[in-house]
């Protein structure tokens, strides 16, 4: 049973759950009458859909582009057609289209031969799936004892795949668990995905199939070597949230950053776009076992994190329902949080640990991600290392799931290889020093904790209530959260969004609906 | 007066290093560490703690003392005025300007971090320091991230901006460097340049290389809003000759 130590109020933990499911309910009833570019593109790419035309355009996209409002009947159906009628394998079906096969001007066969095919194709990718989740399975049992408990999630970024193979690898032998690739900026506002590898990108390295492939080939040698099994991260955001879930779910990511407001919020994604792409997104990652990593960290680089600590909790909520109606399982919801408040409020720590302590207790299954202080770390190494330290005490003794290893020149460059090992050196420290230390204490009745927490709940709950009574959609045009507004028909990308016909076709889509039990009428 | 760095006895010269060599931790790698602090002209080096980073890399804590002194009094700064404060800008605006000042920021070019510009822009502003959308006499504007040079240009004259702010956090590959430039360069094209004060930010931007590309200021790590604002708004005076 859970280890209570702040002694919140159940019915109003259920409260909150309750009414955050009202708040995501007409967003589902929007979701499930419309498609997206990029979900067809996912699902082409789930189907085989693959490769470059000679000017570097994605097969998936020739495809989208040529069906223009086609798609509203499932670009599958389209691509399958093409597969029987070429008589051929899908490799020299994607060569033809990148070729210049215009596809969307064939004859139709019959139906039922398409919906065989699709089922065929559907198969593969899910055998293809299940065989990657039996690997990790296996794996991640056999090296069980060797794991951090936080797991230690740590960052690399240099640009070019093979550099970041050897941070990654370094990284590992130090004592990672966790190897994220920060994908290159401006890629999340990119309405397609780049092909192939890649040696120059900034700020970040681009989400690519072939460079997951690289860097999985690389992270497994190196879990050979040590004895553990790396787990790799990617980025599952932006204009293309399906499509990089489906190559992740084929290449064998572990987890992946997926918000379902981060987009809109953050890099002005239009809303209705997001939300419609978030769902097939996560219903991918569900099926294939990732674990999902939320956003909320960053409304705490927006705005302050003592003030605005409730705008975390509703977005943990918000994301929590969203989640459980893609057929995601509270164990692979890494919800976020960051420890973001300013080093001068006197009592900070216990307000960080309340909140901390209390994602803990308000989602006991889910392995929470907690992300480092970044807003306060400054030139001062010699602080930021001391910060990084109570960051580490907190995220151990409130039972994190996912610690983000904070770096003590977070404020100055890109982590040199030194960084990253004074990080682990700490972390490693701290999970030794008090491992048993979150059993053995209580928290003080109505003591500053305890208090703490209660009224951020009781704050989250009145918040919730406002979203849900003027609706999730107008609560964001109206700045609700992270202080700004985004006009329901603003924002980029939702000139990729389609209503769905009576008819529409995407063997993908109902197949994950039907292995992830997820019940939603529509279609 | 001749100075050198101080550790607990005046011209002691005593330093304190850390860094990684490309090399497997071993006792010689250890006394390469020594060496290379020798040749940085480092006497009574010590390598005080050592370990292996992975594979081929050791990291070195080393302490060494220095003999090298400079003198301190010509060493010249470019003096940056104080600022005024939230409200001396806007008495300064009221007073000396008369109606609106309006700033427009964006991170320009593929730089996705708006970090910098919203602790400028924001209402709520950084560490207890509001933003510029906050001040009465400043209509503030911040476009985000990702916001194109061209776009920037065509914004700041619908906007009629007075003064238009370009942050830039990612400088990998000195990106920031030719994207700063470019705007410049655009901005001189649509004769705009003299009109605007354009000033440059972010934690690798600093006022010598802001200048040195052509903007009219440049603000670096630790800078608050009200840095901006009383440099612009005494800019603009300074500029139509009437303070």
């Amino acid at each position: 049973m859970l280890d209570s130590k702040l002694n919140l109020d159940i019915r109003k933990i259920a409260n909150a759950r309750e009414i955050s499911k009202q708040i995501t309910a007409p967003v589902q009833n929007y979701i499930k009458n419309h498609t997206t570019v990029t979900i067809e593109r996912a699902t082409l790419r789930m189907l085989g859909a693959d490769g470059v035309d000679t000017q570097d355009i994605p097969v998936p996209n020739i495809i989208v582009d040529l069906l223009g409002d086609k798609i509203s009947y499932g670009a599958a159906r389209y691509y399958i057609n093409a597969l029987i009628r070429s008589g051929g394998s899908i490799d020299e079906l994607n060569i033809k289209i990148a070729s210049g096969w215009d596809i969307a001007k064939l004859d139709m066969v019959d139906l039922s031969l398409i919906e065989a095919k699709g089922a065929e194709l559907t198969e593969l990718f899910a055998q293809k799936v299940k065989s990657n989740i039996r690997f990790r399975e296996k794996k991640t049992e056999e090296f069980k004892g060797k794991e951090n408990s936080p797991l230690l999630y740590l960052i690399v970024a240099t640009g070019n795949i093979y550099e970041d193979i050897k941070q990654a690898q370094a990284a590992a032998s130090q004592g990672a668990d966790i190897i994220a690739v920060i994908r290159s900026t401006g890629q999340s506002l990119l309405d397609f995905v780049p092909f192939g590898p890649t040696v120059e990108g900034f700020g970040g390295t681009y989400a690519t199939q072939e460079n997951f492939r690289i860097m999985r080939k690389a992270l497994d040698e190196t879990g050979e070597e040590i004895g553990k099994y790396i787990r790799l991260v990617n980025y599952c955001s932006g204009l293309c949230m399906p499509e990089i879930a489906a190559m992740g779910a084929m290449e064998r990511l572990d987890m992946m950053l997926n918000d379902s407001m981060y987009g809109i919020l953050f890099r002005d994604i239009n809303m209705y776009r997001t939300f419609v792409d978030q769902k097939f997104s996560r219903m991918i990652n569900a099926f294939a076992g990732i674990v999902i990593n939320t956003g909320e960290d960053n409304y705490l680089t927006t705005s302050d994190a003592y003030e605005k600590a409730y705008t975390v909790t509703a977005s943990q909520f918000i994301n929590e329902q969203f989640a459980f109606e893609s057929g995601l399982g509270s164990h692979l919801m890494g919800l976020g949080h960051a420890f973001e408040m300013n080093p001068e409020i006197k009592n900070g720590f216990l307000f960080e640990m309340a909140q901390a302590q209390m994602a803990h207790e308000l989602f006991p299954e889910s392995p929470l991600k907690y992300m480092p202080p970044t807003k306060y770390m400054t030139g001062d190494i010699f602080k930021g290392y001391a910060m990084n330290t109570l960051f580490n005490f907190i995220a151990k003794s409130t039972n994190q799931g996912i610690l983000l290893l904070g770096m003590l020149t977070e404020a100055i460059h890109t982590p040199y290889m030194q960084d990253r090992f004074l990080a682990i050196a700490n972390a490693k420290y701290v999970l030794n020093n008090i491992a048993d230390f979150a059993g053995d204490i209580e928290f003080k009745k109505d003591g500053i904790m305890q208090t703490r927490a209660r009224e951020v709940l009781d704050t989250t709950i009145q918040f919730l209530e406002e979203v849900n009574k003027i609706g999730l959609f107008d609560a964001i045009e109206n700045k609700m959260f992270a202080e700004v507004s985004r006009p329901k028909n603003g924002g980029k990308g939702l000139d990729g969004v389609a209503r769905k016909a009576e008819e529409y076709f995407n063997p993908v889509y109902s197949y994950l609906e039907k292995e992830l039990n997820i019940v939603t009428g529509g279609n | 007066m001749m100075i050198r760095p101080y550790g607990d006895t005046l011209n002691d010269g005593a330093i304190q290093l850390s860094f990684t060599l490309p090399v497997e931790h071993s006792v010689r790698a250890d006394e390469a560490a020594v060496v290379y602090a020798r040749k940085l002209g480092f006497k009574s080096v010590e390598v005080v703690h050592s370990h292996p980073l992975s594979k081929g890399f050791s990291f070195f804590v080393v302490y060494g003392k220095t003999e090298i002194s400079i003198d301190f009094d010509k060493i010249v700064v470019e003096e940056v005025e104080k600022s005024l404060d939230f409200y001396e800008v806007n008495d300064f605006i009221k007073q000396h300007i008369r109606r609106k000042v309006v700033v427009i920021g964006a991170c320009t070019g593929t730089d996705a971090h708006t970090v910098g510009i919203d602790a400028i822009l924001n209402m709520k502003g950084f560490n207890q320091h509001y933003g510029l959308e906050r001040y009465p006499m400043i209509e503030a504007h911040n476009l985000g991230a990702q916001v194109g040079n061209e776009e920037l240009i065509n914004q700041a004259i619908k906007l009629k901006a007075d003064a238009v702010l370009v942050s830039q956090i990612v400088t990998q590959k000195e990106v920031h460097i030719q994207n700063l430039t470019n705007f410049i360069e655009l901005l001189e094209a649509e004769g705009l340049r003299s009109k605007l004060i354009v000033v440059a930010g972010g934690p690798r931007i600093n006022n010598k290389l802001a200048l040195e590309l052509g903007y009219d200021a440049g603000f670096g790590r630790g800078t608050y809003p009200e840095d901006v604002a009383s440099y612009v708004v005494k800019k603009m005076v300074e500029r139509s000759g009437t303070a």
